[in-house]
Order: structure tokens, then sequence, then C-alpha cells
């Protein structure tokens, strides 16, 4: 796997804090009292089994569900407490990139990665929409597939182009659910190696949902373990699973570390 | 005393679901209206969606219009023969297919052509979170997906109706032409003689009413989907069924208002 610089990570300056979050859905309590910050320049994944509500975490953030009891922040701004504008202003410098990367059926790739910038850049000429596509699509090595519909894409190729389409807003924070999820360990590895170079090239801080432990382990500077709703261990990833706990230590040994 | 705010469900599971489907129906509606005057006015949009709509739907529309205009003035002959009264051929074709039969015949086509499409369109892009990736780009998915539709139904089924009504008075045209030779001017002529402005107007409301039902009921399932792909073909199944079922109590409000305007 390619290694990148070390890059540095502000712990004065927090662009993400949770504090007492709680969220059920009927009687399903999902969150229950997550505390947590993220710092400039940090990636941050957020382990745990299906179910535990790790995407929820990440919805609450960009604003996609309420939390019933808490507080989030993101870069300055209570999430839950902003209007329509507001939140679609705080969601132009957040990137979120969905576990089935959810391309526009519809469009082709440069249309999809074309569409936010058209809706969100006024006065933008065709020219710049398309050199600013490009560029993306170049960060992402798939300029070539540029007029392919998503149907012609594989996982992998896909997963690429939804990280684009997000990056092309300039986000100062990634939200990544399940970047690995559903590929085979090469492409996981392709996409581990971009979520690190998303994060030197764009200078962002991100959250990496993830029940992939090599994902986790390559990509995170601290790593989070959701378990019950709870986080029960924050750490480097070595911190996390240097323990004595079962329910972490059969996380662990059911995934094939690199 | 029974204590209500205590309760899980106010009546049961199933009637207190109803009423929360009427209410967010409502609030659905209210939004349109809400969003449909506001800023940014995404034209290019909506001229393709009339496309999808409109243009698309060309083909099934004159198809249609155009046998229900043979089989309709067809089956009338006897009967108005029996009255000896086979000249006032046209002018019963022109109320029944100006006043009733291409309105309906063109909505009823369009719900199941267009309605079907919005609810899967909508639902699938629900189900595989592209609603989602919409919202978290700041774009506001109400807006782009379900005013543009809505404004495009609205648009362009009225647009149709007359297209049918026209295709279909020009099929009992050609079965009137084959029993008693006739120029296509006169059969025209005869045809509106007897149409009034009340008439036109009646059959101009009743297109955009059904126009605004396909495109809301269609959004409202589709933009509402839930459970996978199960839920788009639900969204699909109800979009249809449910603009249906509106477009004939529609119908009958519409002919009894009119009616009633008439009158008075």
């Amino acid at each position: 796997m390619k290694k990148l610089q070390k890059h540095t990570i502000d712990a004065n300056e927090p662009v993400i804090t949770i504090s007492g979050l709680y969220k059920s859905f009927d009687d399903l309590e999902v969150l229950k009292g997550i505390d947590f910050t993220l710092y400039k320049g940090e990636n941050v994944a957020v382990l745990g089994k299906s179910g535990t509500g790790k995407s929820v975490l990440i919805k609450i953030i960009v604003g996609l569900l309420k939390p019933d009891k808490g507080a989030v922040f993101a870069l300055g701004k209570q999430v839950d407490k902003l209007n329509r504008q507001e939140l679609d202003a705080l969601r132009l410098r957040i990137g979120f990139s969905f576990q089935s990367s959810a391309l526009y059926d519809g469009m082709n790739v440069f249309q999809n990665l074309a569409f936010p910038l058209n809706m969100n850049v006024k006065n933008l000429s065709k020219k710049e929409v398309r050199l600013s596509v490009e560029k993306v699509l170049d960060a992402v090595g798939l300029i070539d597939k540029i007029n392919h519909m998503p149907s012609e894409l594989s996982g992998g190729q896909r997963k690429r182009v939804g990280i684009a389409r997000t990056l092309i807003l300039k986000p100062e924070i990634m939200l990544y659910d399940e970047p690995t999820a559903g590929l085979d360990p090469i492409t996981s590895t392709e996409i581990i190696e971009l979520i690190n170079e998303v994060q030197h090239q764009f200078q962002t801080s991100s959250i990496i949902i993830t029940h992939d432990l090599t994902c986790a382990k390559n990509t995170s500077d601290r790593t989070a373990m959701l378990l019950e709703g709870q986080f029960v261990k924050v750490g480097t990833f070595e911190e996390v699973f240097d323990t004595q706990n079962e329910h972490l230590k059969d996380f662990y040994n059911y995934n094939f570390i690199q | 005393m029974i204590n209500f705010w205590n309760r899980k469900y106010i009546f049961t599971k199933v009637i207190d679901q109803y009423f929360k489907n009427v209410y967010d129906a409502y609030e659905f509606i209210k939004l349109f209206f809400k969003e449909a005057f506001k800023r940014p006015f995404h034209f290019r949009e909506i001229i393709n969606q009339c496309y999808e709509v409109g243009l698309k739907s060309l083909p099934l529309i004159t198809l249609t219009g155009f046998i229900v205009g043979i089989v309709f003035t067809k089956q009338s002959r006897p009967s108005l023969e029996a009255f000896g009264a086979a000249s006032w051929l046209p002018s019963l074709m022109g109320i029944a297919i100006i006043k009733a039969l291409g309105p309906l015949v063109t909505a009823l086509i369009c719900a199941g052509k267009v309605g079907s499409g919005i609810g899967a369109e909508l639902g699938s892009m629900r189900v595989t979170e592209q609603i989602d990736a919409m919202e978290v780009s700041s774009v506001n998915p109400f807006k782009f997906l379900v005013v543009n539709r809505i404004i495009a139904t609205t648009i362009t089924i009225p647009v149709l109706v007359f297209y049918c009504s026209f295709v279909g008075l020009y099929g009992s045209y050609i079965n009137v032409h084959t029993e008693d030779t006739s120029s296509i001017l006169t059969f025209y002529q005869n045809a509106f003689s007897t149409i009034t402005f009340l008439d036109i107007f009646e059959s101009v409301v009743k297109s955009v009413i059904y126009g605004f039902t396909i495109g809301i009921v269609g959004c409202f399932k589709g933009f509402n989907a839930t459970q996978g792909t199960l839920g788009v073909g639900r969204a699909a199944n109800h979009a249809v069924v449910l603009a249906m079922f509106l477009i004939f109590v529609e119908e009958i409000l519409i002919v009894q208002v009119f009616n009633w305007i008439r009158f008075y």
C-alpha cells in the first residue's frame, strides 16, 4: 500500500463536536449518549458491527437525520438548529460519500459531477465546469470514464466517482459511509489509498464509517469503536485493540489485518 | 377514563397510519405550492420533463385517441340511425370527445404511463440514496425532482388532451367518411357547432387538474418510497391506482360544478 507523508492535525481546532447524542427509531435505541470530537486535518475511523448506528451518526452530522437529544456542532454551527439556507451553506463544506455511491442513474459521469457544481456555483462557464470535472476525475484516476453511465462502471469505479462528486465542491470535511463495503481486496486497497490521497491533496478532515479493520488501520489517525450505541474506546488503532474487552477482541479476530 | 396520551396508537395502527398518510399528503401539496413560486426556477429541467411526459406519450395518445374515435362512432351510429338522426353523429362525437372522452382517456393513459414512471423513478432514487445525495450536495431535491415534474405534468397533459381530442375526432371522421361521404371541414364544423366556450373551458380545467393529480400522486408515492425494491414497485403501483381513482372522483365533481354553472 502506498505510504503518504505525515500530515498535520490541529488539536486546537475541532471541526466536529458531538456531545450527549441520542437517537432512536420507534422502540429501537440506536445511539445512547455519544461524545466525540474530530480535529482539523484528522482522519477518524468509526468501527462497529452492522446496525450499531455508525451510518446514523454521520447522517445526523450532515443533517439528514435529527437527533433526539444532544448537540452536534460542525464547523462551528449547531446542525439541528440551522434553517434550510444555513444547512445548505454548511453542507457545501461537508462531503458525504454514500455506501451505495448514490450516483444519479440518469446522468453520465460528467453530468453527475457537474450537477452539484451547476446547482451551487453561479456564473460558471461550460468550460470552467468541464475543467473542474476533469481535474477531480483525474485526481480519482477515472478521467477516461467521463462519458460513461453509472451502470457501465464497476463497484470500485462507482465509489471513486461518488467521492469525486463530493470533492468537486472542495469540502473541508469528508464523511465516508462504508467506503470499502462489497469490494474485492485489491479495489479496497485502491479506495484506501484514495482516502489518504484526498486527505493530503484536499486537506480534509474525515470520518470513515467502516467495519473493515484494514481500512480503519490504514486510513485513520484515531479509531473509535462503537458498541451498543456508545463509543467504548477511542484512540489509535493499536490502542483500541490492545484490550481485554471480549467484544473488541472478537471483532478483531474476525477480521483479516494487513 | 381512557388516557389517550399514553396509548401507543390513538385508534389502531392501520387507522393511525391512514390519517398520517392523509396529513403527509396535505403537507406535501402545501410544500409544493410553497416551493413552486420560490427561486431558483429550473426552466431547463421543466422543459426536459415536458419532453418526457409529453413527446414520449404522443405515440400512445395518438393510437388510443384514434381508436376511441373510430370505435365510439361505430357504436353510436346504429342507435342514432334507429331514430333517423345519423346526421347528428359529428355533433354527438364533438360533445363526447371534447367534453369527456378526450380528457378522460388522456388522463388514464398518462396515469398509467407517466404516473407509474414518476413513482418508480423517484422511488428508486429514494431507496438507492440518490435523493439523500442531492440533499447533502445542497440541492433541494423536492424543488428539483418534485416541483419540476408536477409543473411539467400540469402544463403538458392539457396539451395532450387537446391533441387526443383532435385525433379522436379525426378517427371519428374516418369512420363517418367510410359510411357517408363528407368533407373533413364539414365534419369538424358540425362537431364544433354544439360546443360552447364553457365546454372548452371545462375541458381545460379538467385536464389541468388531472395533470396536477398525476404529477402530485406519482411524486408523493415515489418520494416517500421505503423498503427497497419492493417499495419501488409498490410506489409505482399505488401511483397508478390512486391517480386513476382520483381522476374519476374529480371527473364527477367537475361535471357537477360545470352543470351547476350552466344551470345558473
